[in-house]
């Protein structure tokens, strides 16, 4: 698989690290209460189709990208920058 | 036999080999295939299940029969086709599985016992008794069925791996291929072409029909030149394209040095290639299918186009009276060459009824019902109109039809489609993104429309990649149509072969489906058809074939199997080049790495990163003894460590502090300039994550450590808070671990030794417990730290790592001037464990900061990563196992880590367990066994009494709970 970081251009997955849903980026408040945060730690979906995750440059720029694959076919679809989307 | 005049082989140029240690001579271009057959060599394997005589079946690499092992002792490379090894000089061949010779193999006589040994034979047969599965019924089957035997010496040889970029990627080298090839290079694209032959043409080299007016090699030659002549062209003759994965990367593996001798070490034998490309065009070509009669085994027959690539491209008759036998208007070129070449023919049969053909005896509408001759082909009998009739013959060219190699186009999960005009499986359009199918395994089988089709994919691929490209001339070509009759199986008694390296016959596949195992998978692991090296290349369309026929189904509706990768097999070696004994895993050193091991530390291995773990001196005969030394040096005088392998991660900027403080569980904002904390840091869901020193440098300025476990494990994490949760705030971070040289100087002689090295002398007042700054070593510029892992009055200076080695030597020789020296990683765990100090041992992610007794650190003024989280009840239950210290009181004095803990009265039993221990060590300063634990309730029951037991080990022993800090509880010493 081939991921296009967004710094230095394509190149493959080994290069990356994975971390898991891009859920990660919305993080509760403090207060948001025992459900949220259950849900923020714990809960993923595990689509048949499109899912947006992160990976982790880390042969590389160290930069954080969101990346939108398509579990079925594999297809890379989009790699953001993780910073650009959580701002 | 040789044939005068034929083949494309260098007969200047004679090459000696042997095979089963009998010396024979072939050509520079021959295959020992081709060698054998031209000294007409017919018996060259044993089948696998059977031990039946097996000859040569193909030209290529989907080869089931003629497997050898070439090489002897280590060098020894089993399963080597024959069709696909070239020959050199000195070649050494030798058959496979047989005993005691390829003539004389007896264990044939499981052919005996074939209506014994049939489909789901062995799951019938060895069900009970169960005890004997792994003992009896596995050994013999083990050695009477098999392939190839593995030498069991570990592998000398070297290989590689490499990777390789283009535009196109052409796979194969036949009409199609080159003429893609040629098409896109004119274009401007870097083009790989790959082809798995060692010499490029496919088809072309094995026919005779003219291209552009002229033999279908010469074309060749022309074609190659040109490509030759391009910059960005990259010819990769004997490389098998093995896999297509994601993002347009594909496998593929080179033979580098199969086909010279060993002549020199540092060529590799193979190099396992991975191919990113924008575009690809698969050209693969097809593959002949035999025909399923009675005894279609035996050595002689062979497929049609075989029979014709040995006469044509190798000049090598595989018979003397040969016979053809088809379903298909390509056949008769297999009677038409060798009868221009001037060998007879014997007669050609046609499943078909109606053909006609000039030059020689047609038997339409008859088909070959069965093949005799024990070790080779004497005769065939076919059938024809009702009767029977035996034709004498040595070798019978047959063909089924031909299947286009789709196999690549299914490698993520495309389903081919069935093609009935060709009766096979043709590709799916866009099974694999990026790539473009054309030729032969496009189904395309005419020469005109490979070469069209080669051409119109690379205009297609060029177009795509914003190229411009013109659709050239093509070279003039036959075009002949390919018209086929359905013949799967010839109907009748014995046995007829379908998948030849497994032995899988007809009736086997027809006796799954009668069992009811009528799904192709099923159908495939029940007979184990397709599960040889092959992978059914030659038998997979046959094969469902007849279960569609015996289930009632149409081809389309049963399917095929999922090929998957790789195409031909690859070795392990080839894979996993370079990453054998130290090339597993990157090796990190310290700056000191070369003083320590000059001293005869052993070293172990923390991370990538090696780290002494004792520097035995003169008359120590046991770790324990320098151990014990260095830890007493450390608490009596002064020691030096290097510790340069924690991580060390900078950090700046005008939100430095906040982050710190988001990441930490307690506050660096305030921490004054200069001066260093201890902090705590935890994952999202509420569990210590780390721990570490970070120094405030300046107002905007820090120095964090980390563990030496877990540097990029916090670096990534410190990334991703900032990156993903706070990317608006102004910091900059970077990891400099390898920048720094760092030593600890511990003990109460430290400061009298760093103070004859410093340029400026220190003392309590400027540089007090947990204080750091500048400093200078003979003008070069470090930092210092005061800070303790051990307990004592101590230090960690850093240097740029180029001076590391040059400071290491100084800072040892001033120690040992002082009655002290180096220590260990042996002698800073139980310093570590006296104090009371957790490393990943404790931190071993189920614990909290509530577990190892730091709750307090969490902050309540603030929000950091994971406080929410360790604030559920279950994170703060008093019941929680939780950091203690155990000594032993009994009369064992042995505590282990790792073993649990029970209340003195209770039965060691796991509903009764209090807890385990982490970290264990004799203490020299105290006399006696120290260890860390966690215990439930644990600081409320110091001077409780409880049982470790070790079941693993058989140890029991009594022990008192108590502080975790054994010495020093006070902590006077490191404030010195």
């Amino acid at each position: 698989m081939r991921i296009t970081c967004p710094i230095c251009g394509a190149r493959d997955s080994r290069e990356f690290s994975y971390r898991g849903a891009a859920l990660a980026l919305q993080r509760p408040a403090p207060d948001a209460g025992d459900d949220a945060w259950a849900d923020y730690v714990h809960l993923r979906e595990n689509p048949a189709g499109d899912t947006r995750e992160l990976w982790y440059h880390e042969g590389g720029c160290g930069a954080w990208i969101v990346v939108t694959r398509n579990t079925v076919t594999h297809e890379v679809r989009s790699a953001e920058l993780a910073a650009e989307v959580a701002r | 036999m040789r044939v005068n005049g034929k083949g494309l082989i260098d007969r200047s140029a004679p090459v000696g080999f042997t095979f089963d240690g009998v010396r024979y001579d072939g050509f520079e271009g021959d295959t020992v295939a081709s060698a054998l057959l031209a000294n007409d060599i017919r018996l060259v394997g044993r089948s696998f299940k059977y031990h039946r005589p097996r000859g040569v079946l193909t030209a290529g690499s989907e080869e089931p029969n003629a497997l050898i092992t070439v090489g002897r002792g280590a060098e020894a490379e089993p399963n080597t086709r024959a069709t696909v090894q070239e020959v050199f000089e000195g070649l050494e061949a030798v058959s496979q599985n047989r005993w005691p010779s390829l003539g004389l193999d007896l264990m044939a006589v499981n052919d005996l016992a074939a209506p014994f040994l049939g489909a789901g034979f062995y799951y019938k047969t060895f069900m009970w008794p169960r005890a004997f599965w792994e003992k009896l019924y596995e050994p013999v089957i083990r050695r009477a069925a098999g392939l190839g035997a593995l030498s069991g010496l570990p592998n000398t040889d070297r290989y590689e791996r490499a990777w390789a970029h283009c535009d196109l990627l052409v796979i194969g080298a036949g009409p199609a291929g080159l003429m893609a090839a040629l098409v896109a290079a004119r274009a401007g694209l870097d083009v790989i072409l790959a082809d798995e032959d060692a010499r490029m043409g496919g088809r072309l080299l094995a026919e005779t029909h003219a291209v552009a007016g002229k033999p279908g090699h010469g074309w060749v030659a022309e074609v190659l030149a040109e490509l030759s002549s391009m910059e960005n062209v990259r010819l990769m003759p004997r490389t098998t394209v093995t896999g297509a994965y994601d993002g347009g990367t594909y496998g593929a593996l080179e033979r580098v040095g199969h086909h010279r001798p060993r002549d020199d070490a540092r060529r590799p034998r193979e190099c396992f290639w991975r191919i990113v490309t924008r575009r690809a065009i698969l050209c693969a070509g097809a593959i002949e299918r035999p025909v399923a009669f009675r005894n279609n085994d035996r050595p002689g027959v062979m497929t049609a186009g075989a029979v014709r690539a040995y006469l044509n491209r190798w000049g090598v008759a595989p018979g003397r009276t040969v016979t053809v036998f088809g379903n298909n208007d390509d056949a008769h070129r297999t009677a038409r060459d060798l009868v221009a070449a001037g060998v007879h023919v014997a007669a050609v049969i046609d499943s078909r009824p109606g053909v006609t053909l000039e030059g020689f005896r047609v038997i339409s509408g008859a088909e070959v019902c069965n093949a005799s001759g024990a070790k080779a082909l004497e005769s065939i009998t076919i059938r024809h109109q009702g009767r029977e009739e035996k034709i004498a013959t040595d070798c019978l060219a047959m063909s089924g039809g031909w299947n286009p190699s789709v196999h690549l186009t299914c490698h993520m999960n495309g389903r081919p489609t069935w093609a009935g005009d060709i009766l096979s499986f043709v590709p799916s359009p866009g099974a694999i993104p990026g790539m473009d199918v054309a030729g032969a395994c496009n189904g395309a089988f005419s020469t005109a429309a490979c070469l069209r089709e080669g051409a119109e994919a690379a205009l297609r691929a060029a177009e795509a990649l914003g190229k411009r490209a013109a659709m050239p001339d093509l070279p003039l070509a036959e075009d002949d149509p390919y018209r086929i009759a359905p013949l799967w199986h010839v109907p009748g008694k014995g046995r007829a072969w379908l998948d030849f390296q497994n032995d899988v016959t007809v009736k086997d596949v027809k006796q799954a489906a009668v069992e009811n195992f009528r799904s192709v998978e099923h159908m495939k692991r029940y007979t184990t058809q397709g599960m040889a090296t092959d992978q059914g290349k030659n038998s997979n369309v046959a094969a469902l074939a007849v279960l569609a026929d015996a289930t009632g189904r149409g081809i389309p509706e049963t399917g095929t199997t999922t090929f998957r990768p790789p195409y031909v097999p690859v070795s392990i070696a080839a894979m996993g080049a370079g990453a054998e004994g130290p090339g597993f895993a990157p090796q990190r050193f310290t700056t000191s790495h070369k003083a320590a091991t000059e001293r005869g530390a052993p070293m172990i291995e923390a991370g990538l990163w090696y780290r002494p773990s004792y520097f035995p001196a003169p008359g120590e005969t046991t770790w324990r003894q320098a151990c014990d030394r260095e830890v007493a040096m450390v608490r009596n005088a002064v020691g030096i460590c290097d510790v340069s392998t924690l991580g060390k991660i900078d950090i700046q900027g005008p939100d430095a502090a906040q982050l710190l403080d988001f990441v930490y569980t307690n506050t660096f904002s305030t921490l004054a300039q200069g001066r260093v904390r201890y902090g705590l840091m935890l994952r999202e869901d509420g569990f210590v994550m780390d721990d570490g020193t970070t120094a405030r440098l300046g107002e905007q300025h820090y120095v964090m450590t980390t563990t030496t476990a877990a540097a990029g494990l916090v670096m990534k994490h410190l990334e991703f808070v900032h990156q993903c949760l706070r990317p608006d705030w102004d910091l900059s971070m970077i990891s400099v671990t390898e920048a720094w040289a760092q030593f600890a100087v511990a003990g109460p002689k430290s400061r009298e030794l760093l103070n004859g090295l410093l340029d400026q002398p220190i003392d309590d007042a400027t540089w007090p417990f947990m204080s750091c700054g500048k400093i200078a070593v003979q003008g070069i510029e470090g930092r210092l730290f005061r800070i303790s892992f051990s307990g004592e009055h101590a230090y960690e200076i850093a240097v740029p790592a180029r001076y590391g080695d040059s400071l290491f030597r100084l800072l040892v020789a001033r120690a040992e001037g002082m009655g002290g020296g180096l220590y260990g990683m042996e002698a800073l765990n139980v310093l570590r464990i006296e104090k009371g100090h957790i490393t990943h041992a404790e931190i071993h992610g189920r614990t909290t900061a509530f577990d190892i007794g730091m709750g307090r650190m969490v902050s309540q003024k603030k929000d950091c990563i994971g406080k929410t989280m360790s604030e559920r009840p279950g994170l703060m239950d008093p019941e929680r196992e939780r950091l203690v210290g155990l000594r032993p009181v009994g009369a064992v004095r042995q505590i282990l880590a790792g073993a649990h803990l029970f209340n003195e009265g209770d039965a060691a039993v796991r509903v009764n367990d209090q807890g385990y221990v982490t970290s264990t060590c004799f203490s020299p300063t105290l006399g006696d066994t120290l260890a860390l634990a966690f215990l439930k309730r644990g600081p409320e029951r110091y001077g409780e009494k409880v049982r470790m037991v070790d079941h693993a080990r058989g140890v029991e022993t009594l022990c008192e709970v108590v502080n975790p800090v054994f010495f020093d509880p006070e902590g006077g010493r490191v404030r010195g």
